[in-house]
């Protein structure tokens, strides 16, 4: 038996859905700054599959890139995150309604 | 001499000008003088150009591209030739006199200066339609005419019957307008071209299926613009108009347009003689149409416009068999003694204080001379009398008619002609002779002022000399235009003269006779036939019941039900769907991010869904 | 077949990993477990001879962003456990079963880019690093910038909004007094 594209494809996607599942459970700032994580790697493993399995470096680079985001972001983000911290002594999401309508 | 065109064409508009600056103001006597000066330099240069023009020489410039598009070509062209400047010459003079005419009529009215400006406009737009080299600057012509036409008719636009007479005009023009249109459309798309050389060189060409719908939708413009039966009715409607636009519209310009059309595009009919002869017998029958509604009518101008209607048949019936310049004439010598009768009945209406029953009038003469003078002799003229201008030309129709072997046609105008003189000479005698009505009812008539009369009086003398032009304008006009071959007996002539004569003579005694001794007794007034055609023939209320009405109410059925009830509600229904989705929707907006992110995941979802099922085609 | 096995037990044990980081209540435990979970996608990378991708998995995320983490984790309770109110869990995992049916589904057809063409394809016998360099510094080189001066930004705000008064220019002597009351 060999591991295809497909199967790569497959784990990929089960890991993006569990970061989903992260991403609406989680009520916590942090945890769901880590659910983002897992997205984004679950994208990554995509495209360095692809990227392998068609001989094409293009996916290495895009999940390069990737990384990079996710570096600024968890910069940013967290910075954000610590200053609300600060300021109402809670990282609940519920907490954050300002953009009520 | 192309200068010389220019300052025609160019100086009424230029009199429009400098009068629409002042439209709003007060009346500005210098508007009326600069407009009728320009007219007066317009005539001039006409004159110039008449005498410039001969066999040879005609005058064509391109003034600049007009439409240059793919394969239209279209430029702003001028042309001046025999048929032209005939015509120029006969506008710029009745509207000269118009001019200076209106300065007396208008005097007291406040829109005086807008008054100058339309007029003007109405004949430059003239001149434009006459001397254009093509059908599409003909066209262009024939919309601003029938535009000034609207101005002025509704120029008292708020008098509901003065604006309701406009809209009639407009929208009966525009219907012909659209054959007209049709027409042109044809002729470029079989021709390529709208300039009338070009097309007339190529008109041989096509066959004759294509030619008689030339024919048929270039005459329909004609009907509508010459207000031929079925659509007459906006032309006496017009008479709401001020009585000089009236002259104006009767005499040279507007209603003359359509003959005009039928005489250039003559090469055209010259190859379908079968549509000329319908466009003849559609002229003999307004003959006698026209003129027997005059027969009855007690409005002063409304006798005047059926009888312009019922010339304007004759003019179509030497047009329709051929002989051009035949109609052209009777245009002409029309021109003169139509405009003098309409601003003699402008005098008569003001001294009358604008009553226009004739029954309310008579025994005018002793009160003003000078326009009972002029209206007797233009209705001489009218009628046909030797040597009155009206009498060569009219007596030329009727023998073409009888050289044609086209009798019916020609009885029909020989009855048209007894009518005509009868009609004139029942109105002349109604409102200068007869009892003094108009004593009993209060009014005080008297004389307009003395400039007016002596702007007549160059109509009146060319009303009675006109006809002894008859060959020099026969040898002039037909050097451009087809020769009328008459093959009838010289002696069959002269008896047809005579019995015309005879035949308008014995009109005029008729109506003489009848109304020195107090007219028709009131007895008339019930019967069937009088009814009949001071109703015209129920023609307009023919009309509202099968036409206006069905549509009032297609209307009404169409805002009401239609559009209120189906385009409206949609309209509407839509709106309140997307207010009523947001009102919903806007829940969904409670700023936590967490819900959103939930949305997010559910759109994620339906897409991931719709992916599957929606598949590009590979 | 090595791979194989390779595969099997690294997509276990990151499932495994990141539903620990979903579901569990304690933030620690949730840190560690994404800090494992990133190593063991390390091993898919090297797995897809992605060596230097992996590399960079490794000293990136566990090593830069996950010490971020820990760092910023610093400032709140971590020894409490993360209290939520979960409600309609229901539609979370409808939504997720869904999506991952949907993904199942779509990934398992057969796919039809078979006439894909390489962009920048690999050289047999030259190294992924080395490759990796050559397509960075030359095609990817404005976005490699751009990344660097992203992060540049990014540094610069993370340190502006986590400071405590780095919106003073010490340099100017600014008066503290006005600043306090703005």
């Amino acid at each position: 038996m060999m591991i295809g594209l497909t199967h790569y494809l497959i784990l990929s996607g089960i890991l993006f859905i569990i970061g989903l599942v992260g991403v609406m459970r989680r009520k916590n700032l942090l945890m769901l700054f880590f659910s983002t994580e897992i997205l984004l790697n679950a994208v990554n493993i995509g495209f360095v599959a692809v990227s392998k399995y068609y001989g094409d470096l293009s996916g290495q680079m895009f999940a390069f890139f990737i990384i990079a985001v996710a570096a600024s972001e968890v910069a940013v983000g967290l910075g954000l995150l610590v200053l609300w911290y600060k300021r109402t002594g809670s990282t609940d999401l519920d907490s954050l309604q300002m953009m009520k309508g | 001499m192309e200068k010389y065109l220019y300052i025609t064409l160019f100086a009424p508009l230029l009199g429009s000008l400098i009068a629409a600056l002042f439209a709003a103001q007060k009346k500005m006597l210098f508007t009326g003088i600069i407009t009728s000066i320009l007219i007066g330099i317009s005539f001039l240069s006409s004159v110039i150009l008449l005498n410039y023009i001969d066999g040879d020489t005609i005058l064509h410039v391109k003034m600049m591209d007009w439409i240059s598009a793919g394969n239209i070509d279209i430029p702003f062209g001028f042309v001046v030739d025999q048929v032209s400047v005939i015509m120029m010459v006969t506008v710029t003079l009745v509207s000269t006199v118009v001019h200076v005419y209106s300065i007396g009529y208008m005097e007291h009215d406040k829109s005086f200066n807008r008054f100058f400006s339309y007029l003007s406009a109405f004949v430059f737009s003239m001149l434009i339609l006459v001397m254009s080299d093509n059908f599409a600057g003909l066209f262009i012509g024939w919309e601003g005419v029938g535009l000034c036409s609207w101005l002025l008719i509704g120029f008292w636009y708020h008098k509901h019957s003065a604006s309701w007479a406009a809209n009639e005009a407009f929208i009966m023009n525009r219907i012909a307008d659209l054959g007209m249109l049709m027409g042109l459309f044809l002729i470029y798309w079989k021709v390529g071209s709208l300039q009338y050389d070009i097309v007339f060189a190529n008109i041989v060409n096509l066959d004759v299926t294509t030619l008689t719908w030339i024919g048929v939708f270039l005459f329909i413009g004609a009907m509508g613009k010459s207000a031929q039966f079925p659509l007459h009715t906006w032309l006496a409607d017009a008479m709401e108009g001020p009585t000089p636009v009236s002259a104006l519209i009767h005499a040279a310009t507007m209603v003359t347009a359509g003959v005009y059309l039928v005489i250039r595009a003559g090469e055209i009919y010259a190859l379908i003689p079968e549509v000329g002869y319908v466009i003849a017998s559609l002229g003999a029958f307004v003959a006698v149409f026209a003129a027997s509604m005059a027969l009855v009518n007690r409005d002063l101008k409304r006798i005047i416009a059926y009888s312009t209607l019922s010339q304007l048949g004759y003019m179509f019936v030497a047009a329709g068999l051929g002989a051009y310049w035949i109609a052209l004439f009777h245009l002409m010598t029309h021109a003169f003694f139509k405009s003098l009768l309409f601003l003699g009945a402008g005098n008569v209406m003001h001294a009358m204080n604008d009553e226009l029953d004739i029954k309310k009038m008579g025994g005018l003469y002793d009160s003003m001379k000078a326009t009972a003078i002029l209206m007797t002799l233009a209705s001489i003229a009218l009628a046909g009398i030797y040597p009155f201008a009206g009498f060569f030309s009219k007596d030329k129709i009727l023998e073409v008619a009888f050289n044609h072997e086209a009798y019916l046609l020609w009885f029909a105008l020989f009855i048209g002609a007894a009518l005509t003189a009868f009609y004139s000479f029942r109105l002349v005698m109604l409102v200068f002779f007869g009892e003094k009505v108009h004593k009993k009812l209060g009014f005080h008539p008297h004389e307009v002022q003395p400039f007016v009369i002596y702007a007549l009086t160059p109509l009146a003398l060319l009303a009675i000399v006109a006809g002894f032009f008859e060959h020099s304008f026969h040898a002039f006009v037909t050097d451009l235009l087809k020769d009328y071959e008459f093959t009838l007996d010289h002696s069959i002539a002269l008896i047809l003269i005579f019995a015309t004569s005879a035949v308008a003579l014995s009109g005029i005694g008729f109506a003489v006779y009848k109304y020195s001794r107090g007219g028709f007794s009131e007895s008339w007034e019930k019967k069937g036939i009088y009814k009949l055609l001071i109703n015209q023939y129920y023609i307009p209320k023919f009309y509202e019941l099968t036409i206006q009405k069905p549509l009032y109410n297609l209307s009404k059925f169409a805002w009401q039900k239609i559009d209120l009830k189906i385009v409206d509600a949609t309209v509407d229904m839509i709106a309140r769907v997307l207010y009523g989705t947001g009102d919903t929707a806007r829940k969904i907006q409670s700023g936590n991010l967490s819900s959103m992110l939930r949305w997010m995941v559910a759109g994620v979802a339906i897409l991931l869904v719709l992916a599957i099922f929606i598949r590009p085609m590979v | 077949m090595y791979e194989v096995i390779a595969f099997y037990t690294f997509a276990i044990l990151t499932i495994l990993m990141f539903s620990i980081v979903v579901l569990s209540k304690n933030a620690l435990y949730a840190m560690s477990a994404l800090a494992g979970g990133m190593i063991f996608i390390a091993g898919f990378f090297f797995l897809l001879d992605a060596e230097f991708l992996g590399v960079v998995q490794i000293i990136v995320y566990t090593g830069a962003i996950m010490a971020l983490y820990a760092f910023g984790m610093m400032f709140f309770d971590t020894t409490r456990e993360v209290k939520e109110k979960i409600h309609a869990k229901k539609v979370i995992y409808t939504l997720a079963i869904l999506s991952a049916i949907c993904f199942v589904v779509i990934l398992s057809a057969p796919i039809y880019s078979a006439n894909l063409e390489a962009l920048y394809p690999t050289i047999e016998g030259v190294g992924n690093i080395q490759m990796i360099g050559l397509v960075l510094f030359t095609k990817y080189l404005v976005p490699f910038e751009l990344a660097a001066i992203m992060l540049l930004v990014a540094m610069i705000s993370g340190i502006l909004l986590v400071s405590d008064r780095m919106d003073l220019n010490i340099t100017l002597n600014d008066d503290d007094e006005e600043r306090e009351i703005i």
